[in-house]
């Protein structure tokens, strides 16, 4: 930044130049110093954590004691019983399907606010976000107390008289997790899509519509495309924590719902094997980081074609 | 002022977002339904009313216990998680940050991260430096979650008034600390109190990682998780999940409303 001020030469712009950069070096000083707790707390707690993690799944364990060195035997582990494997993929299939459903469930809604609402957008805003803001244990739960053997939908229907034996296939399975994080992750999707709506320039919607465009075209065409940001972003915000998830396929999920958190919590409650937990976490991790990646890629790629 | 044809739409779109904001809320409903009803069981019929379950809820003293818990822990993390994010959200909005993206970037990572695998992380840690696990444990996992938050709320709110009026005051002589005590702090409090309410709100409401990080003592999630394996316990989980409920929507509009106060173009201040 300082080389298009030195450029000018002279004596008193050198003078100028030599204050400037000593302003430069003193908003550098400034701004680490107020930067330092933060990162000295985020490099203790957050990098350093990791840092660990990933040695410890190069570690053994037997018993209690845990035995440093370097061993790949856990990372083998995961490809040779089948179970993690099948675990961490039906995960991310799971939180793929979170991910669409919320995005597509959202955008209207989104779209509405952004495009159709003209005064109190920030009441809206309100009310679809506050759902997000009550317990996630609850929200979770509601679902287990709604699709329940005894819950709200049976024994809805069996007092309606629609059926008499409750619907079993309702709880303890992939649906239910999926539905379940789907409602609950919902909020979270709607604020970066109706960001993204709201901010396209309202005069290329009047453009599109003088150049006689139908109003489905221009959407296509214009609005779709500008809001694309938003829902990209909205997908990754709900397909990353998703696929971690504990708390859903326990409590609704039953043993044909289990997701790769649970696993890893096994392995560091009851199944004890802590660097087996670490190098699936850290396989999980990668993965993670690797689909988000090449779709980042492909959009990008989709995006430069059709320009 | 928009073409015309337009008129059907609006209908249909405004039918399904009013039909979408029922399916958020409906779920979440249920719990303050049942937790009137009269039934240890969670099912329709509905038996009647009573207020027993908030009674009973209200005896609880291990549930009182992981509230005060809660409590404790979210009042500090909000503190120390706002002043890191104001520290950290003023540092980019006024000043020059070295490697700004990828610093912002590196604050922001705990909003991506799996929770699961920052609460292992951590749990390792803090058992390899052989820190039993407390109160503070979970803390600190908390404020390493709350900070990204509070700092985006007071990017916003730094960016959203005149800078011309702190370097007015540092031209007047003061100096930095006093420019921010005297004129930053005034003008950034909306923001600071909606920075406090959403890291409380978010701590106290946290599950995973204090699943991890939790010793002896725990907090209301970890008690309420408890819970829910006792079908009798249930009912009185639900008047708790309905006082909750209501405790924080109160708590996220407080938040909202302060966040907002100030803002406007017309730059009316405090």
């Amino acid at each position: 930044m300082t080389d298009e001020t030195a450029s000018t030469g002279g004596a008193a712009a050198g003078d100028e130049t030599g204050r400037r950069g000593l302003r430069i070096a003193q908003d550098t000083k400034r701004s680490l110093t107020l930067l330092s707790p933060t990162l000295i707390l985020l490099i203790l707690a957050l990098a350093f954590p990791i840092l660990v993690l990933i040695v410890l799944s190069f570690w053994t364990q037997t018993g209690m004691s845990l035995t440093p060195g370097f061993t790949t035997e856990n990372y083998e582990a995961f490809f040779q019983k089948r179970i993690y494997y099948m675990l961490l993929l039906r995960s991310i299939e799971n939180s793929a399907m979170v991910a669409a459903l919320t995005v597509i469930l959202a955008y209207p809604a989104a779209y509405f606010v952004a495009f159709r609402i003209k005064r109190r957008k920030v009441l809206w805003l309100i009310l679809i976000t506050l759902p997000f803001w009550t317990s996630y244990l609850l929200r979770i739960f509601a679902w287990k107390v709604i699709l329940g053997y005894n819950g709200v939908i049976n024994s809805g229907l069996i007092q309606v008289g629609l059926i008499d034996e409750p619907l079993t296939f309702l709880l303890n399975n992939r649906q239910a997790v999926v539905v379940t994080l789907a409602h609950a992750w919902a909020a979270f999707a709607i604020l970066p899509i109706y960001v993204s709506l709201e901010k396209i320039d309202r005069s290329l919607l009047e453009a599109a519509a003088d150049l006689g465009e139908n109003p489905l075209w221009s959407f296509l065409r214009v609005t779709l495309p500008l809001s694309l940001p938003g829902v990209i972003a909205a997908a990754l915000l709900v397909f990353i924590p998703t696929v971690g998830d504990y708390v859903a396929p326990k409590l609704v999920g039953g043993n044909n719902g289990l997701m790769i958190g649970n696993i890893v919590q096994t392995q560091f409650g009851r199944g004890n094997n802590w660097p087996l937990g670490a190098a699936i976490s850290i396989i999980s991790m990668l993965v993670i980081t690797g689909i988000v990646c090449s779709f980042l890629l492909l959009v990008h790629q989709a995006k430069r074609r059709l320009a | 002022m928009k073409p015309s044809g337009r008129k059907m739409p609006f209908s249909a779109l405004g039918a399904y977002t009013v039909l979408y904001l029922a399916l958020l809320y409906l779920p979440v409903l249920f719990l303050p339904l049942f937790s009137f009803n009269d039934s240890i069981y969670i099912a329709f019929p509905l038996q009647g009313f009573t207020l027993s379950w908030y009674e009973e809820m209200a005896q609880n003293t291990a549930m009182l216990n992981a509230l005060k818990n809660s409590i404790k822990v979210g009042v500090v993390v909000a503190i120390v998680s706002t002043i890191l994010g104001t520290m950290s959200a003023k540092a980019f909005t006024r000043y020059r940050v070295p490697y700004e993206t990828p610093l912002k970037a590196f604050i922001a990572v705990p909003l991506v991260i799996p929770l699961i695998i920052l609460g292992i992380s951590l749990l390792v840690v803090f058992s390899g430096a052989n820190m039993s696990l407390s109160l503070f444990t979970i803390g600190v996992g908390h404020v390493v979650i709350c900070v990204p938050f509070s700092m985006l709320v007071m990017i916003s709110r730094l960016e959203g008034f005149d800078k011309g009026l702190e370097e007015a005051a540092q031209d007047l002589g003061e100096t930095p600390w006093m420019t921010f005590w005297r004129v930053t702090f005034p003008l950034a409090m909306p923001g600071i109190i909606a920075s406090l309410l959403l890291c409380f709100t978010i701590s106290f409401d946290e599950f995973l990682l204090a699943f991890f990080l939790s010793g002896d003592e725990s907090t209301l999630p970890i008690y309420i998780w408890s819970q829910l394996r006792f079908p009798t316990k249930l009912p009185s989980v639900l008047a708790l999940g309905s006082c909750i409920l209501i405790l924080s929507v109160l708590m996220v509009v407080l938040a909202e409303w302060s966040r907002r106060i100030g803002v406007s173009p017309t730059g009316k201040g405090p």
